[in-house]
């Protein structure tokens, strides 16, 4: 019975309270809103494993000039159209041989080509190293691609906040703009673009960008009305702080993880449409590469070397997969729904 | 007052869950029991377990919840062992929950007959006819007016309060043992609130359903319990009648509730108040919870837990104050006026029981 | 409370805030309220969801631009004031503790920079180690650790946030705070830490207080008066003693019934008062009329003979006209 428990004499002493016991204590760790994030999103190792291969093509990518072990645009007609050789590999497909009409040839030796002398991935059509100008070509699709989001990135989120922010006809009038720029097909809009600005690096970023800032102004004018509304907000106007900063202090810090998300959704979007350009065209012109113009080079011989088309088409996939996974892990990383 | 049978039995449940920053202790030795036909009422603040204890009776517990010991016994089955497909079988027909927000428990996509009639054809397999026909029966019986022409509404068309009442379908209509209603009227304004409460009263009555029933809200308890259980930091410290509790009550937690809430004739005289916040469980405070918050806190409370007290059959408080060698300390103010009121009861009932012996002799 | 002699702190006079003007939709959300706040008091205005509590609160505080209507803050006319820098000194006087404790702080922010951001914007810390401090001190007003500066909003509970949100409020020295229903997401035993800091911050302070409210227990611990709402319309507004031990409205009287006690005898007893809105049909122009001294109801002409039998017959002596 408890009545019988033996306990010590000063048991019953009333407890001296300044001791020990804090009433208002708090014992879990003090994270930010980042590091919780991040915690969350190392339990994703699909994301984890995406982010990674994103690091090490952004490492090549960015350090072509270190990595590259040829010029990317030398030319060697007589060493023109070489499969890959690996050294010491014997397996087909990397060891310099190919299938012509119908027998196994090495190609290397056909050429004229020293013992030394490797390709990791093969030459094109006018002897120019096919893995230096990948090397090259993904630094130059990745950083269209960055600068035309970021481009993207402002102007869409200048534009949505304004819009958002305000409300009433400003908004109104403001999402009437953005609607008739949807309307207008892309392509045209892009074309007419490279028109005036003559075809170039720069020109295509722009085009690139003006014709997706719109999903990235939507999407944060949502967000914007929403937040608007919360009393956080409506705190700090009542304390008299301004709009600006009221937009810097509360409102940005809260939008950025919908920022964050949406810019790894976009850059995909913008490495496949240079891609897409530059392969038809209107892109990125010779003798610089990129993704799409070693698309398009590839294409020309895809039925008796398709290594020349397969090796940009897999790095280009690779990539925007591993942009979208990590996009997605972020996406849950950063939307604390799923408790624990 | 004839002796019900209990239909459930809680025994020292304890459960955690694994977070990020470590362990939380959210139950950690909770036993009660729930005879036919009554109404517990689980009170406690948030955080205190009350929502847990009553999702581990469903089944219904988070994946980083380890039951870490205790069983829940309904009807001789420890519902911790049952198999999804059992305790399927149980939610909805047997024991049937309703939560706090009528907004976010109604399917906005479906009519509310339909979401009405659907336990009885998922639990008892009645063909859709006559389970719309028995809708709207339960439709009428929680006192949706113009059920007839309402049967094929959607969930937006009503008011919160008559939301709540299709939410009370919903869970009574299989007729189940147990109803768990987990804070039902908290965001109704108190006009409503005061229609639900009678409402659930009316239909106890019909169906016989026991209720546990989870608020915050000492008012509430007094006008639906028969017995109250009182929560804090994972564990119950006191339990008994809605009367002992309410006029009787023993533990320095129950005091700082009863004194916390003006009562229409309090003065404008300082409200007591429990200062502080409730411990955080990751880290539970070694001996009793309370003692930080505990303006009666003695020095074993800081080494000991205490264990329940008995002050009656029905009446067990887990405060170190009930031991025969604990000083005697004075409750606030308004306990002792409650404690006078209990006194007078008792003596009444006393005489009331004289009365009646004397009359069957003669 | 020397009601002839204090002053005004507030003036409102037949404010309405209606939304959607003249379309389909159209709310009104406050249709014609007007009453006074002393200087010292607090007001308590009461009412259901949907009564316009919310939306006058925000319009007394220049975040709604009401329809039409003046709202005086010490003497001066609020809407439409274009001088920035009295509104800035506005912004300083007048704060206001919202509702939600989980939406009411910024997630992003540290403790310590929500609760200096009105210090930040009205420049009153000498540098940062003044700041810091300003900030302590206030955290330790409202009982909290000073270690609770550099954690962010999720880590606390519903009562601390909003004891954060009640420091944030007095780092400008405000002589008026809006509580606007402070405490009703918060557990009961914490509702009571929070009222009990507000009054004592009053009587510290000198402050006058907005307490807006749907509990009406709560309501009339810490109300000097009470106004009641219902459907945008001020229905009674009396000392909190009259209105509810001689409730006149019938509204009032139906509100008042439905109150859960915490005495189990009392509530085996109590039957809710059946609310029949027909004193709040449009069909006649009503205003708020003095049925006994400091005691109003809103009635028709017609009505106050009623009103002034019900008040005889609670014993109350009645204000003859004229």
């Amino acid at each position: 019975m408890a009545d019988e428990v033996k306990l010590p004499a000063d048991s019953f002493e009333p407890l001296d309270k300044s001791k020990h016991l804090d009433s208002e204590k708090i014992a879990a760790p003090n994270l930010t809103f980042m590091q919780d994030a991040w915690r969350r999103l190392k339990k994703n190792k699909s994301a984890i494993i995406a982010m990674i291969i994103l690091i090490i093509f952004f490492v090549l990518a960015f350090g072509s000039a270190f990595f590259s072990p040829h010029n990317p645009n030398a030319v060697n007609p007589q060493l023109a159209n070489l499969p890959p050789k690996w050294p010491g590999v014997n397996i087909n497909g990397l060891n310099g041989t190919l299938v012509q009409a119908g027998s196994r040839v090495n190609a290397y030796q056909a050429a004229g080509a020293g013992a030394g002398v490797h390709y990791w991935l093969g030459t094109d059509y006018l002897g120019r190293d096919m893995l230096s100008r990948i090397l090259f070509g993904t630094r130059i699709s990745l950083t269209v691609a960055i600068v035309a989001t970021a481009v993207d990135l402002l102007i869409g989120v200048t534009f949505g906040l304004f819009s958002g922010w305000k409300g009433g006809w400003v908004d109104n009038f403001m999402q009437r703009v953005i609607e008739i720029i949807m309307s207008i097909p892309t392509l045209v809009v892009v074309v007419l673009l490279i028109l005036i600005l003559k075809p170039g690096m720069s020109s295509i970023t722009l085009a690139i960008a003006f014709s997706s800032w719109t999903t990235m102004a939507r999407l944060i004018r949502a967000q914007t009305l929403e937040l608007k509304e919360q009393e956080y907000v409506l705190a700090a106007k009542t304390l008299g702080e301004s709009s600006i900063k009221i937009a810097f202090k509360h409102l940005l810090p809260n939008l950025s993880s919908i920022i964050i998300i949406q810019t790894m959704f976009t850059i995909p979007s913008a490495i496949f449409f240079e891609a897409f350009l530059s392969f038809v065209g209107i892109g990125i012109s010779a003798p610089q590469a990129s993704l799409g113009t070693l698309l398009n080079d590839g294409q020309k011989n895809f039925q008796f070397l398709p290594y020349q088309m397969w090796y940009p088409a897999i790095v280009l996939s690779v990539i925007m997969i591993a942009f979208n996974i990590f996009a997605d892990g972020l996406r849950d990383a950063f939307d604390p729904q799923t408790k624990g | 007052m004839q002796s019900k049978e209990t239909i459930l039995k809680v025994n020292h449940l304890k459960i955690n869950f694994n977070t990020y920053a470590g362990t939380v202790k959210a139950i950690r030795d909770v036993s009660f029991d729930l005879k036919k036909g009554e109404t517990l009422a689980i009170v406690g603040e948030s955080g205190s377990g009350k929502t847990v204890t009553t999702r581990s009776i469903m089944g219904l517990l988070a994946n980083n919840a380890v039951v870490e010991g205790g069983t829940i016994q309904f009807h001789d089955k420890d519902v911790l062992k049952m198999s999804q497909k059992q305790l399927e079988g149980l939610r909805g027909a047997k024991i049937a929950q309703i939560f706090q927000d009528p907004m976010t428990s109604l399917d906005p996509t479906m009519r509310i007959g339909r979401q009405i009639a659907e336990p009885l054809m998922i639990h008892k397999g009645v063909k859709k006819d006559k389970a719309m026909a028995q809708a709207l029966e339960m439709m009428k019986l929680v006192g949706i007016t113009d059920a007839e022409n309402r049967i094929n509404d959607y969930p937006h068309q009503f008011s919160g309060g008559m939301r709540q009442r299709i939410v009370i379908a919903i869970a009574l209509i299989n007729y189940p043992e147990i109803l768990i209603a987990d804070e039902p009227t908290t965001a109704l304004d108190v006009t409503i609130q005061a229609q639900i409460l009678n409402l659930m009263r009316e239909l106890q009555d019909k169906i016989s359903t026991s209720i546990i029933f989870i608020t915050h809200d000492l008012g509430v308890v007094a006008g639906m319990a028969d017995r109250v259980a009182v929560m804090y930091a994972g564990k119950i410290v006191e339990y008994g009648t809605v009367d002992e509790i309410f006029y009787n009550p023993k533990h320095p937690y129950t005091w700082g509730l009863l004194s916390s809430m003006p009562t229409l004739d309090t003065d404008s005289g300082e409200l007591a108040s429990i200062p502080g916040t409730p411990p955080d469980l990751l880290d539970p405070p070694k001996g009793d919870a309370f003692a930080a918050r505990n303006p009666y806190a003695l020095k074993i409370d800081t080494e000991q837990e205490p264990p329940f007290f008995k002050v009656s059959d029905t009446h067990y408080a887990a405060t170190w104050l009930l031991h025969p060698d604990a000083p005697k300390v004075t409750p606030p103010d308004q306990i002792i006026q409650r404690q006078a009121k209990f006194a007078a009861m008792q003596k009444e009932a006393k005489q009331q029981h004289k009365i009646e012996e004397e009359e069957e002799q003669q | 409370m020397e009601l002839d002699n204090a002053k005004k702190v507030l003036e409102v006079s037949h404010l309405k805030q209606y939304f959607n003007v003249g379309k389909r939709d159209e709310v009104r959300a406050v249709d014609d309220i007007s009453f006074d706040i002393y200087e010292g008091e607090t007001f308590g205005l009461v009412g259901e969801s949907g009564s316009g509590k919310t939306t006058t609160g925000r319009a007394i505080i220049h975040l709604y631009r009401p329809t039409s209507g003046s709202i005086k803050f010490y003497g001066q006319e609020i809407i439409g004031m274009k001088d920035k820098k009295k509104m800035q000194q506005f912004r300083r006087d007048m704060q206001m503790i919202f509702q939600d404790p989980y939406a009411s702080l910024n997630p992003r922010m540290k403790v310590k920079d929500i609760v200096a951001e009105g210090i930040d914007i009205n420049h009153l810390a000498k540098n940062d180690a003044d700041r810091s401090k300003q900030v302590a001190d206030l955290l330790a007003t409202v009982g909290l650790n000073r270690d609770h500066a550099s954690r962010y909003p999720h880590e606390f509970s519903g009562g601390q946030r909003q004891r954060i949100g009640i420091a944030r409020a007095l780092a400008v020295q405000p002589k008026f705070i809006i509580a606007d229903e402070p405490i009703s997401a918060l557990d009961v035993s914490i509702q009571a830490q929070v009222v009990n800091l507000l009054k004592k911050l009053q009587r510290e302070r000198k402050l006058t207080f907005l307490f807006i409210a749907h509990d009406l227990s709560m309501v009339k611990y810490i109300s000097d008066r009470i106004g009641v709402l219902h459907y945008g319309r001020m229905l009674e507004v009396g000392t909190s003693d009259e209105v509810y031990n001689h409730p006149l409205h019938d509204y009032t009287r139906s509100l008042l019934s439905a109150v859960p006690v915490p005495d189990p005898e009392y509530e085996r007893t109590r039957t809710q008062i059946k609310y029949d809105p027909k004193y709040e049909d449009g069909s006649k122009k009503r205003e708020l009329v003095e049925i006994v001294p400091h005691h109003y109801v809103q009635c028709s002409q017609d009505e106050i003979p009623m009103y002034q039998e019900r008040a005889k017959s609670m014993g109350l002596s009645v204000k003859e006209p004229g």
